[in-house]
Order: C-alpha cells, then sequence, then structure tokens
C-alpha cells in the first residue's frame, strides 16, 4: 500500500504567543515551531499499516520551521522518503493555499492513502485533510482512531469517533485521504542516537513549486482572552479557598 | 447571491443534536440583521418527524432518502451541493463536528467556496459579518470579515445558547431538484460501535467534580471520589485523565466525549483546553482551580482560585462534610 | 541491623553502555551468588531479576529480558551494584544497555517517559516548561539570585539548580531557602538561569545515550563559557553525573553537593543557628547522594548542629538504606511500575521513619519531599510526619523561612 503522509509545522505553544504590533499576526520572534500532533499520529498510523501490509510511506512537508527535522525523524522512524516542498513565500500559507500544492503533487493515482492529522492548532480556514480529498475529488472520513486494511487491498477499514464516545466503523474505498484524531498506538520514540545517525544519511528531497494563488482571509485583528476575566477569583491559599467555596455552595443551595 | 442564511442540521439517533438548535438560534439572529430568511436543511431517511422542531426557521430543505440513512460524505455532500445551488445563501452554519469537519473542507474546495472553523462568535456589523474563531488552544481569537460571498461557517458546539433556537412550530417545506440517483458512496457505515455500558451516566448529574492533569496520579483519584461522595456528585474528567486509564471513557467530557450542563462543575487541575471547554462551558455554575493563573479554565469559570487542587481536594472535602453534619444534625 | 562495607561504586567510563557483546564479557566475573536479586527491591515483580537476566545475558537470550518487563521495574537505587562481589554495573550499565536496546528496537517505551525524554530534548527538562522561565523561582527569593552572564566576571560559585527544584512547586520553596542561606553566609554564587539544561543522569539511566551525549557537549560548552571555582548541586543525580561522568567527556570541574559545601562551612553557620528545634528527626540517605556517592556524614552533621534536635536512625539506613522508590529517571516510571507492584517504596519507608518515634522525616534529594508528603497521607500519618529538606531545616532555624 503506497501512503503519503501531510505534516505541517506549527506555533509550539510551551514559547508562549505574543501578537505583533501590527495586531493581525504572530510576533515570529519568539516563536519555536513543532510538528503538529495530530500529523505525528498519522505519520504512525502510516507505518503501523506499512509494517502489516507492506508498501511505503512518504512523507510531505511545506519548508517551514522545523519541517526538515520532522522529516529526517520521519526517515527514522521507517518512513521511506521525505520530501520538503518549498513554495519560494515566507509568510506561512493558509490551509487552502497548501492543499492547492499537495493536490499538485500527489494527484494522478500515485497513492493509495493520503493520511495527515485531522486538524492542527493553526487551522483556521479548515482542515488540511478535506481540502486536499475536495480537491482530488477523493472520499474523505475524519477523525479516524483505527484503519485496517481490508484483504483485497481496495478499500480500509475505519472507526470513525463521534461525540459521548460513540464510534461508527466505515468501509472506505482507496483511494481515499483520512483525517486521523489518533494513531492505534502512540506515536513511537526515536533515539536522538538514531536521530543523529540518520541525520547524516538520510536524504531529503526538496521540490520547489510554483506558488498557489492565495485568497487570504480578511483577517481584521489577534487577541488573547483576558487573563481570568469573567471568574471572579478567590485569593488566599488552599484552606480560604476551601472555605469561601463551600460558602458559595452551600449559598447556592448545592449542599445536601 | 442572496442574504439567507442556511443552517445544515445534524442529528444523531433520531433527535436533534444541540449544536443544530444553537445554530438556528445564530441564525435567526443574523437573518434578522440582514432583513433576510433563515433556511435549514434536514437531510436523513425517515426524519420527517424532526421537522416540526425546526419552527425557527422559514423554510426546511429536506430531502428524505434511504441513501441517507447513514451519514456519508459523498451523498451528503451532493445534497448540500445541491442546496447550495439552488438557495444561494450568504451563509451556511455547519457544527465544527465528527460530520461537519468532513464537509467544510470538501465542499470549500471542490466548489470555490470560502470557509472557517472553529468559530466561537458571529455577528453582523453595519451589513458586514464577523466572525471570531478560537486557534492555538484557545490561546488565541482572530476577527475575520467574511467575504462578500457564500462563505461556510463552522461553529465550535456550545458557542451559543440553544433557546433561541427551539422553537416549535411547523415550517414551510422547500423543494430541491435533486438529482433521482446520488452518486455511490465511496465511504459505507458498517456499524455502530456503543460506548461501553454499566457506568452512570454524567450527563445526568446535577453535580459533577472534573479532574484535569493536575491530578497527578491515578491514586490521588480518591481524593476527588471523596470529594463527589460528600457532594452527592459524580466524578468525570478531560481527556488527559481517561487516555491514562484512571477513569472509564464513559467520564469523558470533551469534544470526543460527553458534553454536561451540570448545577455544579467543578474544574480540578483542568486547564481549559478548547475540547474540553467545549463539553461543560453550558453549566450553571463552573468553580475552576488551577496552579496556572492564566489557564484558559478561568475564561469559562464563574469562580476560581489560583492553588493546587491536590491540596484544595482534601479540605474541601472536609467542610463540605463539616457543613452537611451541621445542616443535618440542625 | 549493621552496615554492610562496601566501597563507593567506581563509575568507570570502559563500563558504560556496554554494547551487548562487550557486556559479557564484563559480566562473564559474575558469580550467580544472588545477592543482587536477594537486594533489589523490584526484584519480586520482575519477569527476570538481575541474577537471572546476567544468566540469560550469558546465554545469549538477551532478547527476552529486553521484550520483558524487567528493564523498565528497575529504580536505580544501586543496591545490588554496591554489594556485588565481583562489582558489576547492572543497575548502572546493564540496565541503561536494556533500556537502550528497548528503543533500538523500536520497542513501546512507557508514555511518561517517552514524553519526558522528548521534552528534555526539546526544552532542556522532563517537565516541557519553557527553558525561559527557568529562573522565574528566583523572582521571589527575596534576594538576589545574580545570572552568571549578567555578572560578567568570575564567580565563586556556580550554582546548579537543576530541573526539579527550578520547576516543582515544592522544590521552588527549598530552591528560595538556599539563596537565602548562601546570601547570608555571603558565597559568591551564580545561577546559569536560562542557559540552563538537563544535567544528563535521567537520559543515562535511561539508557538514551545520544540525548545524554547532546545534553554533555552542550553543557560543557556552556560552562566553558564562564570562570568560576566550583560547582554547587542540590540535586544527587545531577552531582553524580558532574562527578563521575562529565569528566570523561572532557568536563572536568570541582562539583560539591550543598551537603558537602555547608558541612564545610559549619563554623560559620553555627552560630546562626538560632532557632530551636525541638524535633526528633530521622535522615532518609537518597540512593544516589548515599549508596552511589558514599556522601553520609555531612548531612548528619548538618542536622546535628540543629540546636534541641535529636537525631535517630531508621532501621535502614546509610548503605542500606531503602529506596523512595522515585529518582531521576524513575519518576517516570512510576505509573508503569505502580501497575505491577502494589507495596510502594515510599510508603515502606515513611512507616520505617514512624517507626523511630521521629516528627520529622529530613532529605537531601529533590525527589523526596513530594514522594514522602504522599506517602505520609497515603499511610495516614499526615500531621504527625512531616517532611523537610535539611535546606528548609537550615533556613528555618536561621530565621530566613
Amino acid at each position: 500500500m503506497n501512503i503519503a503522509v501531510l505534516a505541517k509545522q506549527v506555533p509550539d505553544l510551551v514559547e508562549g504567543l505574543e501578537i505583533d504590533p501590527s495586531g493581525k499576526a504572530l510576533d515570529v520572534n519568539y516563536l519555536r515551531y513543532i510538528l503538529s500532533e495530530s500529523d505525528d499520529h498519522a505519520l504512525e498510523q502510516a507505518l503501523l499499516l506499512k509494517e502489516k501490509v507492506g508498501g511505503r510511506v512518504e512523507v510531505f512537508a511545506l519548508n517551514q520551521g522545523e519541517a526538515r527535522e520532522s522529516l529526517v525523524a520521519a526517515i527514522a522512524k521507517g518512513a521511506d522518503r521525505a520530501v520538503l516542498v518549498d513554495a519560494g513565500l515566507d509568510s506561512p500559507l493558509n490551509n487552502h493555499a497548501a492543499a492547492q500544492i499537495f493536490a499538485g503533487l500527489l494527484g494522478g493515482g500515485l497513492f493509495d492513502l493520503i493520511l495527515t492529522g485531522v486538524r492542527a492548532i493553526d487551522d483556521l480556514d479548515g482542515s488540511l485533510g478535506g481540502l486536499v480529498a475536495g480537491s482530488l475529488d477523493l472520499p474523505y472520513a475524519a477523525l479516524i482512531r483505527k484503519a485496517e486494511a481490508d484483504g483485497d487491498g481496495k478499500t480500509v477499514i475505519v472507526q470513525k469517533e463521534y461525540p459521548g464516545g460513540y464510534a461508527v466503523e466505515l468501509v472506505v474505498r482507496l483511494p481515499a485521504v483520512l483525517g486521523i484524531q489518533a494513531a492505534e498506538q502512540p506515536p513511537r520514540y526515536v533515539p536522538i542516537s538514531r536521530l543523529r545517525q540518520v541525520m547524516k544519511t538520510a536524504t531529503v528531497e526538496e521540490v520547489s513549486v510554483a506558488p498557489p494563488s492565495q485568497q487570504p482571509l480578511d483577517v481584521t485583528c489577534l487577541f488573547k482572552p483576558e487573563e481570568g476575566a469573567g471568574a471572579v477569583m478567590i485569593s488566599g491559599g488552599a484552606q480560604e479557598a476551601a472555605r469561601q467555596i463551600m460558602s458559595l455552595l452551600s449559598e447556592r443551595r448545592l449542599l445536601r | 447571491m442572496r442574504n439567507d442564511i442556511l443552517v445544515f442540521a445534524e442529528h444523531f439517533r433520531g433527535t436533534l443534536n444541540d449544536i443544530t438548535y444553537e445554530l438556528l438560534g445564530k441564525g435567526r439572529e443574523l437573518a434578522q440583521s440582514l432583513d433576510s430568511r433563515l433556511l435549514v436543511s434536514l437531510l436523513g431517511h425517515e426524519v420527517g418527524g424532526l421537522v416540526e422542531r425546526l419552527g425557527v426557521a422559514d423554510q426546511v430543505c429536506l430531502v428524505d432518502r434511504p441513501e441517507l440513512k447513514e451519514f456519508a460524505s459523498d451523498s451528503t455532500k451532493a445534497v448540500l451541493e445541491a442546496i447550495l445551488a439552488d438557495v444561494q445563501p450568504r451563509l451556511v452554519l455547519l457544527g465544527s463536528t465528527s460530520i461537519g469537519l468532513e464537509l467544510l473542507g470538501l465542499i470549500s474546495a471542490r466548489k470555490g467556496i470560502p470557509c472557517l472553523d472553529n468559530c466561537t462568535r458571529l455577528e453582523s456589523r453595519d451589513g458586514k459579518l464577523v466572525a471570531t474563531c478560537q486557534i492555538y488552544g484557545g490561546k488565541v481569537f482572530v476577527e475575520v470579515a467574511l467575504p462578500e460571498a457564500t462563505t461556510l461557517v463552522a461553529v465550535v458546539p456550545g458557542s451559543f445558547p440553544k433557546e433561541p433556537g427551539e422553537v416549535a412550530s411547523k415550517p414551510e417545506l422547500r423543494n430541491i431538484a435533486l438529482p433521482p440517483v446520488l452518486p455511490e458512496a465511496r465511504t459505507t457505515f458498517r456499524k455502530l460501535l456503543e460506548p461501553p455500558s454499566g457506568d452512570v451516566d454524567i450527563t445526568k448529574a446535577p453535580i459533577l467534580v472534573g479532574v484535569g492533569r493536575g491530578i497527578q496520579n491515578a491514586d490521588n483519584m480518591s481524593l476527588a471520589e471523596e470529594l463527589a461522595a460528600a457532594l452527592s456528585g459524580v466524578v468525570c474528567a478531560s481527556r488527559p485523565v481517561i487516555d491514562q486509564g484512571w477513569l472509564p471513557l464513559t467520564r469523558q467530557v470533551g469534544k470526543s466525549g460527553m458534553t454536561v450542563k451540570p448545577k455544579l462543575y467543578l474544574a480540578l487541575g483542568i486547564s481549559g483546553a478548547p475540547e474540553h471547554l467545549e463539553g461543560m462551558k453550558q453549566s450553571e455554575l463552573i468553580v475552576a482551580v488551577n496552579t496556572d493563573p492564566n489557564a484558559p479554565i478561568f475564561s469559562v469559570a464563574h469562580y476560581g482560585a489560583v492553588v493546587d487542587a491536590l491540596e484544595l481536594l482534601p479540605l474541601l472535602t472536609e467542610e463540605v462534610s463539616n457543613q452537611v453534619t451541621k445542616k443535618a444534625s440542625a | 541491623m549493621g552496615t554492610l562495607q562496601v566501597s563507593p561504586i567506581p563509575d568507570k567510563p570502559s563500563v558504560f553502555f556496554p554494547e551487548i557483546a562487550s557486556a559479557e564479557d564484563k559480566f562473564r566475573a559474575c558469580l550467580q551468588c544472588g545477592v543482587c536479586s536477594a537486594s533489589c527491591p523490584m526484584a519480586k515483580a520482575m519477569d527476570f531479576p538481575p541474577r537471572k537476566a546476567v544468566k540469560m545475558l550469558m546465554e545469549g537470550r538477551f532478547n527476552e529480558v529486553v521484550e520483558s518487563n524487567t528493564p523498565w521495574l528497575c529504580v536505580s537505587c544501586h543496591t545490588c551494584a554496591a554489594r556485588c562481589p565481583s562489582k558489576l554495573q547492572i543497575s548502572d550499565g546493564l540496565f541503561p544497555a536494556l533500556r537502550a536496546a528497548v528503543m533500538a528496537g523500536g520497542k513501546p517505551l512507557p508514555s511518561d517517559l517517552q514524553k519526558a525524554l522528548q521534552n528534555t530534548y526539546l526544552y532542556g527538562n522532563p517537565m516541557g516548561e519553557s527553558p525561559r522561565k527557568r529562573a522565574d523561582w528566583a523572582k521571589t527569593a527575596g534576594v538576589p539570585v545574580p545570572r552568571i552572564s549578567q555578572l560578567r566576571r568570575p564567580v565563586d560559585v556556580l550554582w546548579i539548580v537543576e530541573c526539579s527544584p527550578s520547576f516543582d512547586p515544592r522544590n521552588q520553596e527549598v530552591s528560595r531557602k538556599l539563596a537565602r542561606i548562601l546570601n547570608t553566609l555571603g558565597v559568591d554564587f551564580a545561577i546559569l538561569g536560562h542557559e540552563e539544561r538537563c544535567m544528563g543522569d535521567c537520559e543515562w539511566l535511561a539508557g538514551e545515550r545520544g540525548l545524554f551525549e547532546m545534553h554533555i557537549e552542550r553543557n560543557i560548552d556552556i560552562f566553558n563559557k564562564y570562570r568560576f571555582k566550583q560547582i554547587l548541586l542540590t540535586d544527587p543525580h545531577a552531582y553524580r553525573a558532574l562527578r563521575n561522568i562529565y569528566p570523561s567527556m572532557g568536563g572536568v570541574f570541582d562539583v560539591q553537593h550543598y551537603t558537602q559545601f555547608l558541612a564545610e562551612r559549619l563554623d560559620q553557620l553555627k552560630p546562626l543557628l538560632k532557632q530551636k528545634l525541638n524535633a526528633t528527626v530521622t535522615y532518609h540517605d537518597s540512593c544516589c547522594l548515599g549508596r552511589k556517592m558514599s556522601i553520609y556524614d555531612g548531612p548528619r552533621a548538618l542536622l546535628q548542629a540543629l540546636p534541641g534536635l535529636k537525631l535517630v536512625e531508621m532501621i535502614q539506613n546509610r548503605e542500606s538504606s531503602l529506596c523512595c522508590g522515585g529518582g531521576s529517571v524513575t519518576v517516570f516510571l512510576d505509573r508503569f511500575i505502580q501497575e505491577r507492584v502494589k507495596d510502594r517504596l515510599a510508603d515502606q519507608r515513611v512507616e520505617q521513619a514512624v517507626a523511630t518515634k521521629a516528627e520529622i522525616l529530613a532529605v537531601a534529594c529533590p525527589y523526596e519531599p513530594s514522594r514522602f508528603e504522599d506517602a505520609v497521607k497515603i499511610t495516614g500519618h499526615e500531621g504527625k510526619l512531616m517532611v523537610c529538606d535539611i535546606i528548609e531545616m537550615l533556613a528555618n532555624s536561621m530565621g530566613l523561612a
């Protein structure tokens, strides 16, 4: 089975986020990028499928943030090919533009499955998987937590999550795009010694593409929610908080 | 394009989901400010009985077909596209849900219709539609002026109240021209997987004690259980706690778990990721405890304290037990 | 109970991470006497306790050990290595090698450990906190805590605060008190602040050699940027790494644990210990500070300098001290271990402390306070036994709390 994985870099929330003076974008000075968590799961799911039924896993990423390092890590985990895609632009592309690029690269029936995370923390104009599927007129199933290849190689059986703990088993005809919520096992660990070794020996292919036509969203401003806004804050330590919360509950007639 | 608002109704196992009413309520408000109409699409099989629940809309595009019995994006998308071609709305409102997430990108890319996801606020300002969307785990909000063209907007469940959308009366039905045969669905439903049963239904509990990562390990769960017992409530949790296996899936509150609206939701050591907030922010009284003063949970809580949940738990249990004993002997 | 005569365990570079082939050579000296398994607090839960694991290594059945639960049940208490008549590096050589083999084979790691290693790689600390916030604890210390990069001059003491004492709220308290003590004593010190990263002990024990080497190389580069006479630490595990491992990679520094540093300054310290304690205290010898690095007397000297203190010993003390079950890498194996072992080591240790009728359990390692405080609650001794780092007790007596 030939599987393509689309991997995106997103801002690392550990470093905190600041809004730049224009008020319409993030301040990139302190931004650190990491691989989007559900894309990591998409890669893991792809590797698990390859381990079960054979085939190839190829990982594609737009040149942004630490994309190159994420691609090297993917090879270290067992991906067969890693491609860094450069669209010659400085600022990050919205998902519509990214989808155009990937649709151009992945069309033509090269892959049985295209896996990507069902959502990334910076998704504003819809998630990548659905947009790629729409562009290529491929079937799309989102919030997938399990995928098994059917014996005939023409379909995969997936589990799609619904709220309330429900899920649905679907039969998906290939070729298809899946938006992965969680892989069947947590993304595997790459020992740093292996990562460093692969960094020296592996090749990350570089592909240049023409900048896509973009219809940027009309962002009027970015803002952070007011800290603690709305909540009446109880001061003092744990003992005081316990006392005040108890009074509040008693007042509201919530105690038996 | 006309100025009409179209809501995509979602239903599960014979009932309309809350998101549908939330979108209808907001849709009605926007239609009024734009001096236009509110339409709603209802797709499924043997769902005619749900029409009278959509009374707040001016028209219902009812498409009842056996192929639509279980949700499959190919068939639903084909029908929705036909409805869009007929109605040519200004705005299409969907839920950012298991269903909405599939339809949004598929239709947007195929038909070249702009779309937005993670919307939590929507308003009309001087005739322009402005959406506010949450990104980066709810740490940043983006305000976007919608283009002057049909736009799809996926809304985070729980963002709007549902009461304004709950009007029971018989709206007008609108006929949509559809092909006699729908395109064959390439994703087909095989079976429903139910959540493990034999546990408390947290959606029915009036008092919930919610625990998050701040509970730190399975041993500390007993502290939460003791408080729940003193309050005659039930323990529930955010996803990280469930993933660790410290509570069963049936206790998960949030996007992939249950949505709860208890009289009291105590959020202990929960940071408040949007996926969790979605599941509990409509609780009547929310009291949050977290050592991080910037935790997003405080933005939905009514009362908050910046203390360690583990420290607070036994103290609060004692206060509550003493008070309850006092009342009993009074 | 008498204490065993053991010599400090050497950390010979050549024994680090034995490749399986060379490990067989080194472990050929094993007598199969079983002292290791008999001393191991986790032996009962291991699929293959230490003695058996070494036997299987000799028999070419190493893979079975790698795939068992054995690699992740070791708490690195070093009792096996301390007592082995052939002086084999079991906890500190064989087990990291087992763990490295698990990782090399792409097998799943306990999830908490994987997250900790990934966090350490990205942020230089296992908690996943931003390195820029590493010195935030010092903002409320109440005394100046200078950054060496801002001082622009040589200092006497470079204080490596380490991860837990920087980020964990319980330990931040201890860090602040040490800052006050150092100030009062007029020590010329500075910290690295946000340039500081993990010293590497838990990567070592986890078998993550690549990450470990990466950190050491980087840390040595940072140290070489500055001029200082010695390094001061509160974390015994970082102390071990800097004393025993860094020299073989080019980082030779004069390193002291705070108990040694302050014990040397007892003459200066004693008159400042004004407030009487009036309590019975027992001291927990942490595995790393005690058994591994042979520091037993300094902490006791500090405690005995406190007026009104009565020092008693637990039934297992000094070289026979019982592990708390959660030092360094073991903290991240907690869940894995607790799913397989019912009797928690920390609980057992607290019972030993209670049995001495002590009111305070004194410790000198950042992994201890939270661990033992939880155990005190779980064993139902809350209010009867307090857990304090020696730093806290000194600071209280000096009126610096």
